[in-house]
């Protein structure tokens, strides 16, 4: 029995000193596709004396989740990432600490949901939307559909591809795209049509990576010439192609009422150790040089109006003026409640 | 001191699993369902009444049930006939078949799911081979969302467990019981079924166990090539978890397939005890195929390998080497480049070396604590109905059966503060891997543990042999076979899995399939390339890593 505890003693001694956090460490715990310049960091690293270690999990939702699970002894200091679509869920559970920064002054008021009380700050944005094969269109002399209605018509049936809701943030954004379009009272709401689209096709996969990449045609080999993905997937697509393009293989439709717009926010973490620090990072995250460095890390649009986008972002993205508007409130309120009945009309 | 720790390990070793067990499983379980089910400290149990009284959540414990049940059947029906010819049949290029057929293991099933497309999808080669054979329209082969499919991958996957846990314990078995079976002119089917299947018994329901649980909470299978129209339990405690945080339908769901698994388990623990054992346990010598029949046999199963898991596989190869254009080796080399500057870029080479630490230490664990844990439920056999092995054995199979968000969240709230300050340490991955590699080394040790007859001890300790000599020159050689399969297995289960990596938050220590899902999270074909080169990668390290673990074997105790 005492070699026993010995045993397990050692196994601890080995095991447990890895964590200690000293004073100027800051953790940033955010989602898993989370990148930035390492000279970026480097910078803030150096202005500060502050040491940053990234955290990251599988997504946002897993992110808002562990932190509200880990409240009172959160894992770090500043959430990073957390979105529209689960912010009043943050906010309910008190998770963050104020902060103003005066960096916002270059951000646009719009940006900025919990107005006046800035739990969260915003720091980046992207629009879901539809994604079409160029060459397919072209080849086939298609149309580009303009808005949602066009969707159900016969001459796009079993082309577009979507993903689930109940797994995926952008299948989640675009179905808030329709209900915000079509509403959930009256004659037609969004159910009315997701079954008109069941009818005409529609096919819904689990995730962005399947849809994207099994099912789509400009991809893979696929057979769905439009896929639900981000206004800016085509500049990724010249950015990351295995040689050199004039023009991206895909197009995003960014056509009004047809895109939601994610909007990302940072806040510091009640309870957070290094608040100090952390209020420093947020300042360092809205200034330029973050900014301009996000698209290419991310793929995602800098909030602050004073910088710059990189030259494949200003020749190949476009950002669509009018996304579909919904209260971010309801979002987290009624997700359920919206998935469940999405389920029952689509999949069942 | 050898001596003295082995004679200490009546009381103490084999405590260590169930104290490692009550640590990292029973104690983060507990905390997560409480928090889950009595937030307020008293226990809320409508949530169980919820899922009971719900329609959809009792076709899905149907659903999963049932067609994990199929798949089992399925993959050792299938699995079997192999292991009869790895056993008996000496031909070239054995070892290497058998480590391919392992490899489907480690593949994360977005890549299993992008081969599969390859071959079978709509414009795959097989249609597109047919449709211009036959001048045909539409695409003949229509599998993708099908439960077809979700059969074939299960199979895909777990066919190795299978064959390799049966061949392992029957090149074990004495054929002497057959032979005197022949003699008295028993043969055919008769043979196989009053005969060989008794004798492997133990085996095939260990790796039925196996599959069983496997497929039971099958979660990337079911979702990514089972389409949305199937649902297992363990995908709607994900969803409950991670989508909705709505604990107490989570924790009250995880709860009912746990406690399924136990259910099953305890069946299973019976059934393995009324088991004729006591063996005389002796290695069987493979020969050649000799007859027209034997060499029908060997063709037939190894065509199956080469089809229902080389050519998958072989998909993945061909699409690294091709996506984007012609034959080109420029997706190995981007995975070595970092055009953006990116702070959190993994070069390969330290994907390669995060995988293998982890997988390393896993297995260390795993099989220590396995073969402990195996003497520990070995030694309680067949004592009274109720003898404590047959709770005893369920409880290490448990972790299996608990999905990897349930035990990822017991871990962030119950291992924040000291002594166990350890959710944000890189030691939780491979604590975590060890639980479900555990299962595997159980399973396969323990029923060439139990076949050893227990006078070959006692004679050798009667002959004066002190009780190390007894286990390395009488246990070991015995159960070295069977070692080697489960530390293969939890090598594999190490290298593949990134569930728990995903969900417990701890510095970047990104593995090869951390490396794969990250790449393919993000557009550009060159991404989709580097996840697919990255795939080949990850295959040909196990590969060369199960090579590595065959010839130890051979070197150290294996050919006595």
């Amino acid at each position: 029995m005492k070699r026993t505890i010995m045993f397990l003693l050692a196994l601890l001694l080995i095991v447990a000193p890895v964590a200690a956090q000293d004073d100027d460490t800051l953790v940033i715990v955010t989602y898993g596709s989370f990148a930035i310049s390492e000279e970026v960091l480097e910078q803030f690293e150096e202005e500060t004396g502050v040491t940053v270690q990234i955290l990251r999990l599988s997504d946002t939702g897993n992110v808002v989740n562990q932190s509200i699970l880990t409240r009172d002894n959160p894992l770090g200091d500043v959430m990073y990432g957390i979105d529209n679509t689960f912010l009043s869920r943050a906010l309910d559970a008190d998770l963050f600490i104020p902060y103003e920064s005066p960096m916002l002054e270059n951000v646009p008021d719009e940006l900025q949901l919990d107005a006046d009380e800035f739990y969260v700050t915003p720091v980046q944005y992207g629009d879901v939307c539809l994604n079409y094969d160029r060459a397919y269109f072209a080849e086939n002399e298609l149309n580009i559909p303009q808005s949602l209605e066009d969707l159900t018509l016969p001459a796009y049936r079993d082309m577009l591809v979507v993903q689930n809701p109940a797994a995926s943030s952008p299948g989640l954004a675009f179905l808030i795209a329709t209900i915000a379009v079509f509403g959930e009272d009256g004659d037609y709401t969004y159910l009315d049509y997701w079954a008109e689209l069941t009818a005409n096709g529609v096919l819904v996969v689990d995730g962005w990576s399947e849809a994207y990449y099994n099912e789509f045609t400009a991809t893979g080999e696929g057979t769905y010439p439009l896929v639900v993905s981000y206004a800016s997937s085509p500049p990724a697509e010249v950015f990351f192609a295995s040689e050199e393009l004039d023009e991206a293989p895909t197009g995003a439709i960014i056509a009004d009422d047809t895109c939601f717009r994610q909007i990302e926010y940072t806040g510091i973490l009640h309870n957070a150790a290094n608040v100090e620090a952390a209020q420093q990072f947020i300042d360092f995250t809205l200034g330029v040089t973050w900014q301009e460095d996000l698209p290419l890390q991310m793929f995602v649009f800098p909030v602050n109006t004073e910088a710059e986008l990189p030259d494949v972002f200003a020749e190949y993205a476009e950002i669509p003026d009018n996304p579909v508007v919904i209260d971010y409130r309801d979002i987290d309120e009624k997700r359920e409640e919206w998935i469940e009945a999405w389920t029952d009309v689509v999949l069942r | 001191m050898v001596t003295r720790l082995l004679r200490g390990a009546g009381f103490g070793l084999p405590l260590i699993p169930l104290i490692f067990l009550a640590v990292f499983f029973f104690y983060p379980l507990a905390s997560i369902m409480l928090l889950s089910l009595a937030p307020e400290g008293r226990p809320d149990l409508s949530a169980f009444s919820t899922v009971l009284g719900t329609r959809r959540y009792l076709d899905t414990l149907w659903f999963t049930t049932w067609q994990a049940l199929l798949s089992t059947l399925l993959t050792i029906g299938l699995a079997l006939p192999g292991a009869y010819v790895f056993t008996r049949f000496r031909f070239p290029g054995k070892s290497l078949l058998l480590s391919l057929a392992t490899l489907p293991f480690v593949l994360p099933t977005v890549v299993v799911a992008a081969a599969f497309t390859a071959l079978v999808g709509p414009r795959g080669v097989v249609n597109e081979g047919l449709m211009s054979l036959l001048g045909m329209e539409s695409p003949p082969v229509q599998l993708q969302r099908t439960l077809t499919l979700i059969l074939i991958a299960h199979v895909f996957y777990n066919y190795a467990v299978a064959l390799r846990m049966i061949s392992g314990y029957w090149a074990n078995q004495s054929t002497r019981i057959e032979e005197a079976a022949r003699v008295l002119g028993c043969s055919g089917w008769r043979l196989w079924w009053e005969v060989r299947l008794p004798v492997l018994r133990p085996a095939i329901l260990a790796a039925a166990v196996l599959v069983f649980i496997f497929t039971f909470t099958s979660f990337g299978v079911i979702l990514i090539l089972g389409g949305l129209r199937y649902a297992t339990l363990e995908v709607e405690i994900y969803r409950q978890y991670n989508t909705f945080l709505n604990l107490p339908v989570a924790a009250a769901l995880s709860l009912v397939q746990i406690g399924s698994m136990f259910a099953m388990m305890i069946v299973y623990t019976r059934l393995q005890r009324g088991i004729v054992v006591d063996l005389q346990s002796a290695q069987q010598v493979a020969r050649k195929p000799r007859s027209r029949w034997d060499y029908t046999l060997l063709g037939a199963n190894v065509l199956l390998m080469v089809l229902l898991l080389f050519t998958p596989l072989l998909a993945l190869v061909h699409r690294a080497l091709t996506v984007g254009g012609g034959l080109t080796l420029t997706h190995f080399s981007g995975l070595g480049e970092n055009p953006r500057g990116s702070v959190l870029f993994v070069p390969p080479v330290i994907a390669v070396q995060n995988s293998l630490i982890f997988a390393l230490v896993t297995t260390l664990l795993a099989v220590s604590l396995g073969v402990l844990t195996a003497y520990l439920l070995s030694r309680q056999r067949g004592r009274g109905r109720l003898s404590l092995t047959s709770w005893l054995d369920p409880l290490f199979m448990l972790p299996l059966a608990t999905s990897a968000v349930t035990l990822g969240f017991g871990f962030i709230i119950s291992m924040d503060r000291p002594p166990l300050d350890l959710r944000s340490s890189r030691i939780l991955i491979p604590l975590a891997h060890t639980l479900v590699a555990m299962p595997f080394v159980v399973r396969s040790v323990l029923p060439a543990l139990r076949s050893i007859a227990p006078n070959v001890r006692e004679a050798a300790s009667v002959l004066g042999a002190p009780p190390w000599a007894v286990w390395r020159y009488i246990d070991l050689p015995l159960i070295s076979r069977a070692i080697i399969v489960g530390a293969t297995f939890a090598f594999t289960v190490s290298m593949g899995e990134f569930g728990a990596s995903l969900f417990v938050a701890r510095p970047d220590t990104p593995t090869m399939p951390i490396v794969i899902f990250r790449l393919l999270g993000q557009p550009g074909i060159a991404n989709y390339g580097q996840a697919m080169a990255m795939s080949v990668i990850l295959m040909a390290v196990c590969a060369a890593a199960f090579v590595l673990i065959e010839r130890l074997r051979r070197a150290g105790v294996g050919e006595f």
